[in-house]
């Protein structure tokens, strides 16, 4: 069997997520092969080939992938499909956005958000924010697949796969890219943080966000936050973490004046250690905390930063 | 312009579903039904169009069995003009989704289809983009912000990173996601007038789609359990215990 990996990067970097969709690819078992689409991205090529269990890295260097538009990655991806019986993202918003062109494209469904492999063409993933978890057979020749990262642990990068540079370019026409406004921040990105220190609804504005970076710079975390805490505006989006934001699994994470409804569960609770702050002893983010304490946040934080 | 709102029946957000003793599914027996929050996001943005004066006609579609005839009664009080349920009461992937909304494109010939990015049940997260594949449309998924600017609309989307924008050519697809806007409640008046827009029924099998099942569901089983753990009495406490009992800080 073959499978076809779409590497996430941003033209320089590769992402670290990928690591752990070539690590589900392995467990579904073939001869691997790493995509990596985008403009001016040669570093990102060669990261790739050093990437442990994958053969062949398929390179696309145009100016046509710069953005990785899913109108012009599906076309591409499409293209090479016939060689694969399998092809995977991960489930972040790039392989979000254009993978399920690609499984239209095939004629075939696409399974979203795998957890674990029990055979090439059985998985299993979270239905209903994580309430329940159903293991789905694909009946489709192909099986497009998107991986979420918190169900398997990345590959080493070790390897040196050889490095095939395409040249065929697959422009729909019907995008284009406008503007990119990201958030800069020495943090580590939440999906690669082993520490996360999220604040809700709790904190009462953006400014108090503030109280946690001290604590986040002494445990060298990433700052999330509640889609409470996003909606009142609080802190961007990209610090969502819930069903519909980032999904993460850190060794340690903080939720700070976050009450737990259950789509904020759904993004954080495989972390392995969780710690909740909440003044209200009944908030049900305490039935998933391996260590809570009730009391006033404004208090509690400086009082933790003061003593790690 | 036409804006075609496609939306499903889901579980309502607040309810916390169970699944059933036997793993063959989860248990909607009884449960509280509600238009998917993120469809009721694409109804509001649609209806503000025409109330900007851009969109001439907001038409509300979900496919599934009578029930759902409930959320476009709904959809028809928030704003939408008239409502098509493509009827079937067979549960069907996304991909047979995306092929009947397809034949309603072609019917319709909207020049944008706005639909929420994921359904809170399945979380699936695909139909829209399939759609896209399906008619050549390009797609503004995850959409914080839609711009319709002549024969191109902008949309800012909520990315890993932050926010990207995209200009498409139009018909488009565009995808909601939660920071687009903030819903209105149908008043009673307008709960009134819904009754009396119309509602067209149409059988899903006269489409002439192959709606032949492409995933099967084996099982479905409750999570893994938390165990709550302690209350610590103090941070000395808690810095001692994630130190030496979790040994997750040094």
């Amino acid at each position: 069997m073959s499978i076809l990996v779409f590497a996430e990067h941003d033209n320089s970097a590769l992402k670290a997520e990928t690591l752990k969709t070539v690590a589900a690819a392995q467990a579904i078992g073939g001869d691997i092969t790493l995509l990596v689409a985008g403009h001016n991205c040669q570093s990102v090529a060669d990261a790739a080939a050093k990437v442990n269990g994958v053969s062949k890295v398929l390179v696309a260097d145009n100016a046509a992938y710069e953005h990785q538009l899913a109108e012009n990655v599906s076309l591409l991806v499409t293209e090479l499909a016939s060689d694969y019986e399998h092809i995977l993202a991960t489930a972040l918003t790039t392989g979000k956005n254009f993978m399920p062109r690609v499984a239209a494209l095939l004629d075939v469904t696409q399974i979203s958000d795998i957890i674990a492999v029990e055979s090439a063409d059985t998985f299993v993933r979270p239905i209903y924010a994580g309430n329940a978890i159903a293991t789905v057979q694909s009946l489709d020749s192909k099986k497009v697949i998107t991986v979420r990262t918190t169900g398997f642990d990345a590959v080493t990068t070790d390897g040196s796969a050889e490095v095939i540079v395409l040249d065929s370019v697959t422009d729909a026409g019907t995008s284009s890219h406008v503007s990119d406004e990201l958030t800069v921040s020495e943090r580590p990105e939440l999906g690669a943080a082993s520490v996360i220190i999220s604040g809700g609804r709790g904190m009462q504005n953006g400014d108090n966000f503030k109280l946690l970076d001290g604590i986040a710079d002494k445990l060298g975390a990433a700052i999330g936050a509640s889609r409470a805490a996003v909606d009142a505006g609080f802190v961007p989006n990209d610090m969502q973490v819930g069903q519909t934001g980032k999904i993460v699994a850190p060794d340690l994470y903080i939720a700070v004046g976050i009450s737990g409804a259950i789509q904020h569960l759904a993004g954080m609770k495989d972390s392995k250690v969780i710690v909740a702050i909440n003044k209200d002893p009944e908030a049900p983010i305490f039935q998933v905390a391996d260590y809570g304490i009730v009391a006033d946040l404004f208090d509690a934080l400086p009082e933790l930063e003061s003593k790690l | 312009m036409k804006v075609l709102v496609p939306i499903k029946r889901v579980i309502d957000y607040n309810v916390k579903v169970r699944v059933k003793p036997d793993n063959s599914n989860v248990d909607l027996a009884n449960t509280k039904m509600a238009i998917n929050p993120f469809c009721e996001i694409a109804i509001e943005e649609a209806v503000r169009l025409k109330e900007a004066g851009i969109a001439t006609e907001v038409i509300a579609v979900s496919i599934g069995d009578k029930s759902c005839q409930e959320q476009l009664r709904t959809a028809l009080a928030l704003g939408a003009d008239r409502a098509i349920q493509i009827e079937t009461s067979e549960s069907l992937d996304s991909l047979n989704i995306a092929k009947l909304l397809h034949k309603i494109v072609e019917e319709v010939q909207p020049q944008l289809v706005i639909l929420g990015k994921q359904a809170i049940d399945s979380d699936n997260n695909q139909t829209g983009q399939m759609l896209g594949a399906l008619t050549g449309m390009p797609q503004g998924t995850f959409a914080s912000m839609v711009k319709v600017e002549g024969d191109k609309v902008n949309v800012t989307r909520e990315v890993d990173g932050g926010l990207q924008t995209v200009a498409l050519s139009l018909p488009a697809i565009v995808t909601t996601d939660l920071r687009l806007n903030e819903p209105r409640y149908a008043s009673l008046p307008n709960i009134m007038k819904a009754k009396r827009k119309p509602l067209d029924v149409k059988p899903a099998a006269d489409f002439g789609i192959d709606l032949a099942p492409r995933t099967k569901l084996l099982k479905v089983t409750p999570p893994a359990t938390r165990q709550a753990g302690i209350i610590v009495e103090s941070i000395d406490e808690l810095v001692e215990k994630l130190k030496n009992e979790a040994k997750v800080i040094s």
